[in-house]
């Protein structure tokens, strides 16, 4: 058996894909010291940092990719895509369109998402509804090592532009380095399954769009995705010892949306929780309910989202992403 | 060695002569919405295109006609796309503003300020993977003001990526007077991003294509970006049907729906008697200037550049009517097609 961190997987499956491809670029914010083995290894031409600039170097990317290059283009947080966000919604994803297929951008945006750490609103957002909601862009969100690397090397390999978004509880360096700053007192509630685990010998690429059942039930249908997968388990182990047999399944990507997946649960079941650590209102937990309907199936619907700015104050905080207590409580409020 | 001047002339009628189709085609009702013309900023582009060839690209704004015509696209697949045909350069999916062409690592886009990003793009791809090539960006003088455009210079300088910022100043940004809207001044602003920069005559192509190969060859032999700077006209405003022009040329039938509903506002509520009459005061003289621009006409870089021809009126006069006939037969090309689709 292979294990890696979340973060060890995401460098190794690049690494491996850098060497193969030379068409791979890594450039962004402060990649010399983000991605130090990367740069060590591939050297200034293939990292390069860029300057605090993310409407140029973003837009950058997209036309280097039209030109022949596979850039991954690193923006530290997704908070930050607001800044350069034209790059991606007018330009990214038009041009397969206004180009009437002719031309494609193959570019990947990795970036840092989700709160649990105490940094704040503007610095721990998940976005990906707001950036899913664009045709012509994909958006992907590992929830453990093994996804995290395999949906990396699809990521690359696909020919349009893909967001790959890590969730900082999950990559070790970035609560390290944004969170605990060398200080060993304070405490994370990071899900060890998603930090640490297993891995395949060689990386695979695992297909977009693709959702994975985690665990079976007949009682209720929970749907989530990154870190609140891990949440949505603990709350079914949990459920199981009161007798509810809760299903969980980890979307893995948000755009394209394997609504199959969950529609065949959800049938099933006829109980939809979406667990979602994304914005509740105009969102993929509303997306969820409604491809749910339009397929005809009647079900309990219910989901625990973020419902407002994120809470500096960790107390408050925890309160406001999603935990198990209010997974329970929301799956309570579905078994009458 | 620069071109004879009839190659360049070429250029720039081939160019008039297709948009003035084009604007028939618009007045005509064949063509939607927007239409924004290089009409009098051909010398720009004809001096600048002059020096770019295959593996060279080209990240352009919402004026993108020029540049691809000179570039030699084919002018049917144009106009069929403007007209929004299935058989047009992108499949009828973009139009005007979003025109691609991979061959000639040509993008277009309607966002102000983009091709400076899209030009740094290109160039980095280029320093990997096609070395000596570089990367245009044309835009406005209004564009100046967008942050992504001058994040896109510094990238540019930092980087010493092969890219030519090509600025066509015409003084107005969108109906604003860009002096209005602009602090401090446009080449000192480059130049304290990194770039070369250098001002001249937009009007004379001459000037355009000496400035360029200077930034051409430096960007080739990895000296980093230039800005050209580029004063010019345009006849026809910001699109076809400009509304400031369109009330100065047609005062009576423009301000007939216009005079009341202002003077109702001007008269009643709002803030203080003296700041309404100096908004009024502005509103007149905004028109006024437009006016004046419109009387004065432009110098015009087609006509300026016929005196440099050393070729017969004779000669002129055939090289004109082939240009004619390809621009005719595009336009006929493309309406056969919309016909045909019914």
């Amino acid at each position: 058996m292979k294990t890696m961190s979340f973060a060890g997987a995401i460098e190794d499956a690049l690494m491996k894909a850098m060497s193969e491809d030379p068409r791979i670029v890594v450039f962004g914010e402060d990649v010399h010291s983000i991605r130090m083995n990367l740069f060590a290894k591939f050297g200034e031409m293939r990292v390069r940092s860029t300057p605090i600039s993310e409407s140029a170097f973003l837009g950058a990317a997209v036309t280097a990719s039209m030109a022949g290059l596979r850039p991954v283009v690193e923006l530290l947080m997704i908070d930050f895509v607001a800044v350069g966000v034209d790059a991606l919604v007018n330009h990214a994803a038009k041009l397969e369109g206004f180009s009437g297929g002719r031309w494609k951008a193959p570019m990947v945006v990795r970036a840092s998402c989700g709160g649990g750490y105490g940094d704040g609103g503007q610095h721990e957002q998940s976005l990906w509804g707001w950036l899913a909601q664009i045709p012509g862009l994909k958006v992907v969100v590992p929830s453990n090592p093994a996804d995290a690397g395999g949906l990396m090397l699809s990521a690359i390999q696909d020919e349009g532009p893909v967001i790959y978004l890590e969730h900082k509880l999950l990559a070790d360096y970035w609560i390290d380095g944004l969170a605990d700053g060398g200080r060993t007192n304070l405490d994370y509630d990071i899900p060890e399954a998603g930090a640490r685990g297993e891995v395949p010998r060689t990386w695979e690429p695992i297909p977009i769009g693709e959702a994975k059942v985690l665990r079976d039930g007949n009682d209720l249908t929970m749907v989530s995705v990154g870190v609140s997968v891990h949440r949505c388990l603990e709350a079914a182990t949990q459920l199981a010892e009161h007798g509810v047999q809760a299903g969980v399944i980890d979307l893995r990507s948000i755009a394209p949306l394997d609504t199959d997946a969950v529609c065949r649960a959800v049938e099933r079941t006829g109980r939809l929780l979406v667990v979602d650590e994304d914005y509740k209102h105009f969102s993929l937990s509303g997306e969820l309910a409604a491809v749910v309907m339009e397929a005809g199936i009647t079900a309990q619907f219910a989901r625990v989202c973020v419902e407002d700015t994120i809470p500096f104050d960790r107390r408050r905080e925890a309160e406001a992403l999603p935990n198990v207590a209010r997974i329970l409580e929301a799956a309570s409020g579905l078994r009458a | 060695m620069q071109p004879s001047a009839e190659v360049l002339y070429r250029q720039m009628y081939k160019s008039r002569r297709f948009e003035e189709a084009v604007t028939e085609l618009w007045n005509d009702g064949h063509i939607s919405a927007e239409m924004h013309l290089s009409k009098g900023e051909e010398a720009i582009v004809a001096g600048v295109v002059d020096h770019v060839t295959d593996g060279d690209a080209l990240a352009l704004e919402h004026r993108g006609t020029a540049p691809l015509v000179m570039r030699g696209v084919d002018l049917a697949l144009l106009i069929k796309e403007f007209m929004g045909l299935e058989d047009g350069l992108c499949r009828g999916m973009g139009g005007h503003m979003h025109l691609f062409s991979p061959e000639h690592l040509a993008a277009s886009s309607g966002i102000v300020g983009a091709s400076g990003p899209a030009a740094c793009g290109f160039a980095f791809a280029a320093q990997h993977l096609r070395p000596g090539k570089v990367a245009v960006a044309f835009f406005g003088e209004g564009a100046m003001n967008q942050g992504m455009l001058m994040e896109s210079m510094n990238l540019a300088s930092a980087w010493s990526l092969p890219v030519i910022f090509v600025c066509k100043d015409n003084g107005m940004a969108i109906t604003t007077p860009s002096n209005e809207v602009t602090g401090g001044d446009l080449l000192k602003r480059a130049r304290g991003l990194g770039a070369h920069a250098i001002s001249l005559d937009g009007t004379d192509v001459n000037e355009v294509w000496r400035a360029a190969r200077e930034a051409f060859v430096r960007a080739r032999e990895g000296g980093g970006p230039t800005f050209l700077h580029a004063t010019c006209v345009h006849p026809d405003g910001h699109l076809l049907g400009d509304p400031l022009l369109r009330i100065v040329r047609k005062p009576v039938r423009e301000l007939k729906s216009r005079v009341a509903p202002l003077m109702k506002a001007a008269t009643t509520g709002g803030s203080s008697l003296s700041e309404k009459a100096a908004s009024l005061g502005s509103i007149v003289d905004m028109l006024g200037r437009a006016s004046k621009a419109d009387r004065q006409g432009a110098s015009d870089p087609v006509e300026q550049q016929r005196p440099q021809l050393s070729i017969s009126d004779a000669q002129r006069a055939d090289l004109e009517r082939e240009v004619d006939a390809e621009v005719q037969d595009a336009v006929a090309a493309a309406l056969r097609s919309k016909e045909a689709r019914g």
